[in-house]
């Protein structure tokens, strides 16, 4: 255990750097950032100075030395718009998008495995062709189109749900939670959905199979052959055996929606990291593109990582220590 | 009625196996399936209509003589004021938004054929490599498709198009470096398990050239998987590109398809004007998922262990 995560611990260092290497290098060649943030008729010497200041001027190589001078010590560099620690904006957003990614998560769950389940056992039957075939719309569905028909259907037209932000939020040890208050839940709702569906199909698809693949096996006969009722078997004998790939799969989706919140949060305006990233694409922010990137990939890092120790304590069969 | 029905599936099943070209087997295997049938239909309709977009569409939503201004915002089915009915009704500039949806369609699908095609080329190649070569290369290939698969392709593509900029090039390039890694992973692991086979072992002892061993004897055995993947790519690829064109770092305004038509209509459905973003919203729909229905059946058919 303990050599499995001291070589993974020492994998994800060299990833970071070859990651901050190459992000570096690629984000330093977009355009130039001190067109976006002065005033274009300001004088030569107020943009040299500007220039001097963010220290554009230096040769790239340098700029990288000063940049990972800083990151060993947990300063990814200030932003150029907010004018603060580009790391500080980042983890000032961070609760909003897991938040949101945790719920999404939680409804993909809870309503993806009671559906697969259903699905797998009555694969032949009009409900479980029928869910299939809503899980093959989960995939094409384009995620930032549903969230317009969301907005479209429960907040114009029916004007139930707001169409936009985060609502009011509980403070918990100085992180602010919405779900906790009547209108941050109502703020929620939407977003978490839109974002749920790609999760849920999978779980369906997952779910689906694994009890199609179970049902045939001879501990289900046998347990069936001793009258144990239908929930014990599909709750204790079935579900057991079919949550391996599904908590797999659950843990590198959880990092997906992370990514795929990029493109929540812009349509219903929800204050978290992707609409972050999006504005920083927009307004040339270098620092924060930079340190967006690698906080996710710390993220990525991390979720792998509980992933396949979460893997061998499920299954002891597999092993981690190679 | 069910028992009669197993009886004759029975009867039919190895008759239609002993006869018959493995290709006929496999499409009439394939139509079995009724959604997928016309899921096929739909797919190759909209390939067709997207291809002679400029014949079906009533005007060019690009050529500015075409278009009256005064059009503007029409709703569905109303007539403009030279009598033309917009069945689909007009966006703010007054453009049709049938003919729109229909070069839009055009657009998207090129790109994401294009980068799906180049993808699989690409992957294909490195994978094949990978696997005929082992040893070294192998490792590398492999520890790189491993880091590249565990981040989301729309987070590589949208920082490969922040730093690139904006043009369909672009956007291909981005969908192919993101997509890539799919294919090489599945070639190879293909790959290596033929490589064992004894008519690879044949071939070598007849000392075939190596070229002629990786793509005349072991990739035609590996393509099976490879259509599946390929078609899944495509329509990842058109999901993906709209959806960056929506974020604004996909396709520049000159060009647009389906999801820069939705991401324009936006700010005009919150007015109430719905139809510019939803028509082409389920054009795409229709789009991605006739080709996820497709692919999903071909996968069913090529695959005999889900046959019971």
């Amino acid at each position: 255990m303990t050599v499995f995560l001291v070589r993974r611990m020492i994998q994800s260092v060299i990833i970071l750097w070859v990651m901050s290497l190459l992000v570096f290098t690629g984000v330093y060649a977009i355009g130039n950032p001190v067109d976006m943030l002065i005033d274009p008729q300001s004088s030569q010497e107020v943009r040299e100075t500007a220039i001097r200041n963010l220290g554009l001027d230096r040769p790239l190589w340098v700029q990288y030395i000063v940049f990972l001078k800083g990151a060993v010590r947990g300063n990814l560099g200030n932003s150029f718009i907010y004018n603060m620690p580009a790391l500080k904006l980042i983890t000032q957003r961070l609760p909003a998008t897991l938040e949101l990614a945790t719920s999404a998560m939680m409804i993909a769950i809870f309503v993806g495995l009671p559906l697969g389940i259903v699905a797998g056992l009555k694969s032949k039957s009009a409900i479980g062709r029928g869910i299939m075939t809503c899980s093959i719309l989960g995939f094409s569905l384009p995620n930032f189109w549903v969230g317009l028909m969301f907005v479209m259907i429960f907040s114009i037209t029916l004007g139930w749900l707001p169409t936009s932000g985060r609502g009011e939020t509980v403070e918990i040890f100085g992180i602010g939670i919405s779900f906790l208050t009547i209108d941050g839940l109502k703020h929620l709702i939407l977003p978490a959905l839109t974002l749920s569906l790609f999760p849920l199909a999978l779980i369906i698809r997952l779910t689906k199979a694994g009890v199609e693949e179970t049902w045939l096996s001879e501990f289900v006969k046998f347990a069936r052959s001793k009258g144990l009722t239908m929930n014990r078997i599909i709750l204790v004998h079935i579900l057991k055996n079919i949550l391996i790939p599904v908590v797999t799969v659950t843990g590198i989706q959880f990092g997906m929606l992370l990514a795929f919140a990029v493109v929540t949060e812009t349509v219903f305006a929800w204050p978290g990291m992707g609409k972050l990233i999006i504005d920083s694409i927009n307004y040339l922010d270098r620092p924060v593109i930079v340190a967006y990137l690698l906080v996710t990939v710390i993220i990525f890092i991390i979720i792998n990582l509980i992933v396949d120790t979460l893997y061998s304590v499920l299954d002891p069969r597999v092993g981690i220590g190679e | 009625m069910r028992r009669a029905k197993t009886v004759t599936k029975f009867k039919i099943k190895p008759q239609s196996n002993i006869d018959g070209h493995p290709f006929r087997l496999l499409t009439s295997n394939f139509l079995e399936s009724k959604t997928a049938t016309i899921a096929t239909v739909i797919m190759f309709g909209i390939l067709l209509i997207a291809f002679f977009a400029p014949l079906i569409s009533s005007q060019n939503p690009y050529d500015l003589a075409q278009i009256t201004i005064l059009d503007g915002t029409l709703a569905p089915g109303l007539k403009g004021h030279q009598g033309t009915t917009y069945w689909l009704g007009t966006d703010d500039q007054g453009r049709d938004m049938l003919s729109a949806i229909l070069y839009g369609l055009r657009i998207s699908l090129a790109i994401g054929l294009s980068s799906g095609f180049l993808a699989l080329i690409f992957g294909t190649a490195i994978g094949l490599l990978a696997a005929y070569y082992g040893g070294k290369l192998d490792v590398l290939v492999m520890r790189i498709v491993d880091l590249q698969l565990s981040f989301p392709a729309l987070l590589i593509a949208l920082v490969l198009l922040a730093i690139l900029g904006r043009g369909i090039d672009k956007v291909i390039f981005a969908l192919v470096i993101s997509q890539w890694a799919y294919f090489a992973r599945t070639v190879r692991g293909t790959a290596l398990v033929e490589k064992k086979k004894e008519y690879i072992e044949a071939a070598n002892c007849l000392a075939l050239s190596t070229k002629r061993i990786m793509f005349r004897h072991l990739l035609p055995n590996c393509m099976p998987p490879l259509i599946v993947i390929g078609a899944v790519n495509v329509a990842n690829a058109i999901a993906l590109e709209a959806t960056l064109s929506f974020l604004g770092v996909g396709l520049p305004i000159t060009e647009p398809s389906l999801g820069l038509l939705i991401s324009n209509g936006y700010e005009y459905m919150l007015s109430g004007q719905y139809w510019i973003s939803v028509f082409p919203g389920i054009a795409l729909l229709v789009t991605v998922a006739s080709i996820n229905i497709f692919t999903e059946r071909l996968r069913e058919v090529l695959n005999p262990r889900l046959e019971k």
